[in-house]
């Protein structure tokens, strides 16, 4: 390894023009795992979403553009994680 | 009674074989009697890898039909007269046999060595579930690639369902460079991913195909290899021993190396 290389080596970490694909392979990883380990169809996941945000909207005004929801996994653990950002809760429930 | 082992990985071509036959001789370095049964009906490799495919005359499925005794089947190596393989039939395919009957050989060799070693095919199917039945642990080999760990994730569920807990995973294919520069899973990485508990990595090696290429597996060697010695402690490991892992990252902790990783952070 010559001097040159590492300089350049070097300065690419300072400017990176691209990272690693390894961050890449375990973000997908991690998703793809967490719906094969929870063994639910895109229906059905998209049929829970729709179902949750029925009950949600009755009882608060939330912002649906910032609303998140997905699987992730710890361990050998599978959550349903859902971000739901309220706006405004309701005075009266619908 | 032995060990009964399934080493197994879902995804083809990940190293099972190749971990079968090392790992089956590095036992018997460290004083084990070895069994090693070729699961795969159809396309047996496992007597190619022990360099033994011109010395196999039965296999599991003329004892299992009577047509000759376990102890005639066995091929003993003459390198190493402690391991011994009982080949799969070539010319049949994976229903030639059931789970039952291959619980009822493994058992047999149960009986007689310290170790019985299955050598899985991949895929979930049949061959699979042929080879899984008789084991009480597993090890499940992986390379660190998308499609090896997600098929490997795939077994653990299977396996479980089926009772096996005790599964320990082997990292094979490492190349610690392409780690270093952010383009490959670690060991770790992998590990996290799947978590169960590791039993060792492999180094991805030319020596490796070397091996196979001549029918001797690594562990043979007077003088081991770096990926000869990684088998060797896997071995130890399935023996209780505590062994540090290997550091593959050794040729990289230079000077400039630790530089370079202390910026790539």
């Amino acid at each position: 390894m010559s001097v040159l290389t590492v300089i350049q080596e070097f300065l690419e970490r300072l400017f990176p023009r691209s990272g690693g694909s390894r961050q890449d392979v375990k973000r997908r990883l991690q998703l793809v795992l967490a719906h094969d380990r929870a063994d639910l169809t895109p229906e059905m996941l998209e049929k829970m979403r729709q179902e949750i945000v029925e009950v949600i909207s009755r009882y608060v005004e939330f912002d649906a553009e910032g609303m998140e929801f997905s699987l992730e996994m710890d361990e050998r653990v599978t959550a349903l994680i859902a971000n739901v950002p309220i706006r405004r809760v309701r005075n009266e429930v619908l | 009674m032995g060990r009964i082992v399934v080493i197994t990985s879902g995804k083809g071509g990940v190293g099972k074989t190749t971990t079968t036959a090392n790992l089956g001789m590095a036992l018997t370095r460290l004083g084990r009697t070895v069994a090693l049964m070729d699961a795969d009906f159809g396309l047996r490799n496992l007597d190619l890898l022990l360099g033994l495919e011109n010395r196999v005359v039965y296999t599991a499925l003329e004892v299992l039909a009577g047509d000759c005794r376990l102890e005639q089947a066995l091929v003993r190596d003459k390198r190493q007269p402690s391991l011994a393989l009982l080949p799969a039939a070539q010319n049949r395919n994976k229903d030639a046999i059931t789970p039952e009957q291959m619980k009822q050989l493994a058992d047999l060799l149960a009986e007689k060595f310290d170790y019985v070693l299955i050598d899985c095919p991949a895929g979930i199917e049949s061959g699979f579930k042929n080879a899984i039945a008789p084991a009480q642990e597993a090890l499940l080999v992986t390379t660190p690639e998308i499609a090896a760990v997600r098929d490997a994730d795939r077994v653990v569920g299977l396996l479980e369902a089926h009772g096996i807990r005790k599964i320990a995973l082997i990292v094979n294919r490492i190349r610690p460079q392409m780690v270093q520069a952010n383009n490959m899973m670690s060991v770790s990485d992998v590990q996290e991913i799947l978590a169960i508990p590791l039993a060792g990595l492999v180094p991805d090696d030319e020596r490796v195909i070397i091996s196979t290429n001549r029918g001797e597996p690594l562990v043979l060697e007077a003088n081991l290899s770096l990926p000869g010695i990684a088998f060797h402690n896997i071995a130890r490991r399935l023996e209780g021993e505590k062994v540090p892992l290997l550091d593959l990252d050794a040729p990289y902790n230079t000077l400039m190396g630790r530089l370079r990783r202390f910026f790539s952070r």
